[in-house]
């Protein structure tokens, strides 16, 4: 819902940003908490600043709210230099990693205060409190002090009273932190809603990346007072431009290797050279290649079990069990004529990555032939590796043992030593249940993916 | 059982350091003064057994309170102390607050020091400071002679022995005891809550108002009791300090006992001053009751 289409102000060349910080430095004594920052973000926008602690997120949103000034540039609101205007000046309104709440006041009047500050009519703030309180769903809670209420109650009450002078902006310092997870999962949908039906911007500070990719129309991931990299949170996940953003969003397998060209080929897909192309079908990227007439079998007790007994229940087993075909091996479907499925198509082009004596290098299509001769990392995310007991027909393939399984219900997540003991993490979907599932620890599995799975990037 | 002892610890201390002296001066504001040593009657004679506890009981009376409202001196002298230390707990709170407000803003490594300085004064004798107030303040004083010298008046001001100089002495005695409870109230304060007050559209000024005073009620509370219960009855003070029109119920004290040496009235007119700082007392329990259950 936040990657409609429509809505991508910052491709927009003509689009004017609602804030603007240019080269802004931000020193703490001879501390730089913000090194020379260039940022746009847009009307309308919900966005994400992501970075481990410390790294000037909470010094970015006081810039903005106006309890800290820049020491070097400027940051501009609806092209407005803000430097000198007081926080009690700006149509910023912030909700505080502390909340912040009064504790003196309940919960009616901690969501009045702004409002009363500017000196509305009694009718009016009674009518927006009330507002606040049922978009928050507090009302019953409007009398009680902070002090009697809950932790997740106490984050909504902030909310609600930073929301209540309908800001322009709106900034949210760590606003879920002190939730559990699912009080905090349902927080962000409801922020979400909150932000379309109000079209506020939300700028919002987090250092939980699934946040970020969750609410956010695009994401700022930042590194000691620098921004990394700014894209909207698919791009972020499936093309880091760094290992640094590779690394600190989500889990990431990383080879170390050299670059060498690969032969360009008759016709080079312009697609496939491109050095940040995505893998056109991320989700078709990743299917457990497997060899013609494999299939699931029960194993010998499920056998005994459905023959002597369950056969009166569901009838007598087909010889051919009933299942869906096997996923195709991955393929570019912008791809001529599908080859058949034991010698995969590799496209034509991108680079090869040598990263050990003894296996053939591996094959990145999408990696740019500028880079030959560099040394380069080859960022996989592990749902997008294969891993199958038998030898699968893939255009990469890296052999290993199984040494560790993570159950996480929906997923399983299998750590495989290679030979030379770089550990790989591959990530496959639990459609089978745990007890029918092959691959078990200390199985040599091989593990595969597509020549357009991985990320190639600089070291 | 050990907590039953520990109950009872505070109690033991109460009963041993108020409430038997309470007794006993209760008992000589029920008596008759008399040429004697003490001065008064009746004596509990035990000897007697039974008969002489009788006695000792039927002699006991109210005519010593009847006669504090013979004569409206004391009913004057209760009001005009209640009215200078009303005053002077009011200055307190104007010249403390900002004191213990720039403490706790102070950079926390110079906070134990501040502290230390407020607290420094209690190590010399309180009567030797007051009596340097009389130095200070006298015609021929320190601030009059520095006035003069600057040329600001020519006339020395006739402070000493005025009420001027009964509120500076105990404005500049009881401060610690305003700017403590403060500054542990504002010291505990989150800044943040100032910032979103500002955040919210309120000037420094109001944020002061609706979020930092109200926050620091429980102190300023505290503190205005912590001067005004123990000036009320001050005697040191308006006698070194004040002039003869100066009128305080613990001067009155003082004197019935002393010089008039009439130990039942001295001790009526200590029961009425006790009665009537009971009032504050309890509110001030009360206060500090509300403020706990409002607290965290
Ligand atoms: N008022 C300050 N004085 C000195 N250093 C500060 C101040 N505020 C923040 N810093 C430093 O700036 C860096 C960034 O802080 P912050 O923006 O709070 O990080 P975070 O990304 O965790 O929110 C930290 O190293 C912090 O120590
Ligand atoms: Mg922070």
């Amino acid at each position: 819902m936040v990657n409609e289409k429509s809505f991508a102000p910052w491709d927009d060349p003509d689009a004017r940003p609602l804030i603007r910080f240019e080269r802004v430095t931000k020193r703490f004594g001879d501390f730089t908490a913000i090194d020379d920052l260039t940022l746009d973000i847009y009307e309308r926008e919900f966005f994400a600043l992501l970075g481990p602690s410390g790294c000037g997120k909470t010094t970015m949103m006081r810039m903005l709210a106006g309890f800290e000034e820049p020491s070097e540039g400027q940051i501009l609101l609806s092209g407005r230099d803000i430097a000198h205007v007081p926080p009690n000046k700006r149509a910023v309104n912030m909700m505080f990693q502390s909340y912040a709440l009064f504790p003196h006041l309940s919960v009616w009047d901690n969501i009045a205060f702004g409002l009363r500050r500017e000196g509305k009519p009694k009718e009016q703030i009674e009518a927006r409190v009330q507002e606040m309180l049922r978009l928050t769903r507090l009302e019953k809670f409007a009398r009680r002090k902070p002090h009697q209420i809950s932790g997740g109650q106490r984050q909504r009450v902030a909310l609600a009273r930073s929301l209540a002078k309908a800001p322009k902006l709106l900034l949210l310092d760590e606003p879920l932190g002190a939730l559990d997870r699912k009080l905090r999962e349902e927080t962000q949908f409801e922020l979400m809603d909150i932000q379309e039906k109000t079209g506020t911007t939300f700028v919002i500070v987090t250092h939980d990346q699934e946040e970020a990719m969750t609410v956010a129309s695009r994401v700022a991931v930042m590194d000691e007072g620098r921004i990394v990299q700014v894209a909207t949170p698919d791009v972020i996940y499936e093309a880091p431009t760094s290992v640094y953003v590779a690394d600190f969003i989500g889990d990431v397998n990383l080879i170390r290797g050299t670059a060498r060209a690969r032969d360009a080929g008759p016709a080079p897909e312009p697609d496939a050279a491109a050095p940040e192309a995505v893998d056109p079908v991320p989700g078709a990227a990743a299917p457990l290649p497997q060899p013609e007439g494999r299939r699931p079998q029960p194993n010998a007790m499920g056998k005994w079990l459905h023959d002597r007994v369950l056969y009166r229940i569901l009838g007598r087993r087909p010889d051919e069990p009933r299942q869906l075909p096997p996923p195709e091996p991955a393929r570019a479907p912008a791809q001529p004529a599908p080859a058949p499925a034991a010698t995969p198509e590799i496209p034509p082009g991108g680079i090869e990555i040598r990263w050990s004596e003894d296996t053939p290098p591996l094959i990145a299509a999408n990696g740019d032939p500028a880079l030959d001769g560099k040394p380069v990392v080859l960022a996989l995310r592990p749902e997008k590796l294969g891993i199958a007991r038998e030898r699968p027909a893939a255009a990469n393939l890296l052999q290993g043992k199984v040494i560790d399984i993570g159950y996480l219900g929906n997923i399983s997540t299998y750590h495989v030593e290679l030979p030379d003991g770089t550990m790989v993490k591959a990530q496959i979907t639990n459609t089978r249940r745990v007890s029918r599932r092959d691959i078990t620890w200390e199985d040599e599995v091989w593990l595969s993916f597509s020549p357009t799975a991985g990320v190639v990037l600089e070291e | 059982m050990r907590r039953a002892v520990l109950i009872v610890i505070p109690y033991l201390w109460l009963l041993a350091l108020f409430l038997i002296p309470f007794v006993i001066v209760l008992k000589i504001s029920l008596s008759d003064v008399a040429l004697a040593r003490p001065p008064y009657m009746p004596q509990l004679d035990l000897s007697e057994g039974w008969a002489g506890i009788r006695d000792f009981f039927a002699a006991l009376d109210f005519e010593n309170f009847v006669f504090l409202t013979t004569d409206d001196l004391y009913f004057k002298a209760y009001l005009s102390s209640l009215r200078i230390a009303v005053t002077a707990t009011l200055i307190t709170l104007v010249v403390g607050y900002p004191i213990a407000y720039g403490m706790a803003r102070a950079a926390p490594e110079w906070r134990p020091t501040l502290l230390m300085l407020v607290i420094l004064p209690f190590w010399t004798s309180f009567l030797i400071r007051v009596y340097s107030w009389m130095g200070i303040l006298s015609n021929e004083g320190v601030l009059n002679q520095f006035l003069i010298g600057l040329g600001v008046i020519g006339e020395p001001l006739q402070i000493l022995n005025t009420n001027t100089a009964v509120y500076i002495g105990i404005v500049y005695t009881y401060l610690p005891f305003m700017i403590l409870p403060i500054y542990a109230a504002l010291e505990k304060m989150d800044e943040s809550l100032l910032e979103a007050a500002e955040d919210l559209g309120a000037s420094r000024l109001s944020a002061f108002w609706l979020v930092t005073v109200p926050l620091s009620r429980s102190g300023i509370v505290a503190g205005c009791f912590l001067v005004l219960i123990p000036s009320i009855g001050e005697f040191v003070i308006p006698s070194l300090l004040g002039g003869s029109d100066t009128l305080m119920i613990g001067k009155v004290l003082w004197e019935e006992f002393f010089s008039n040496r009439d130990w039942p009235v001295a001790s009526a007119v200590a029961v009425i001053l006790l009665l009537i700082l009971i009032i504050p007392i309890v509110l001030f329990q009360r206060s500090e009751d509300k403020a706990r259950e409002a607290g965290k």
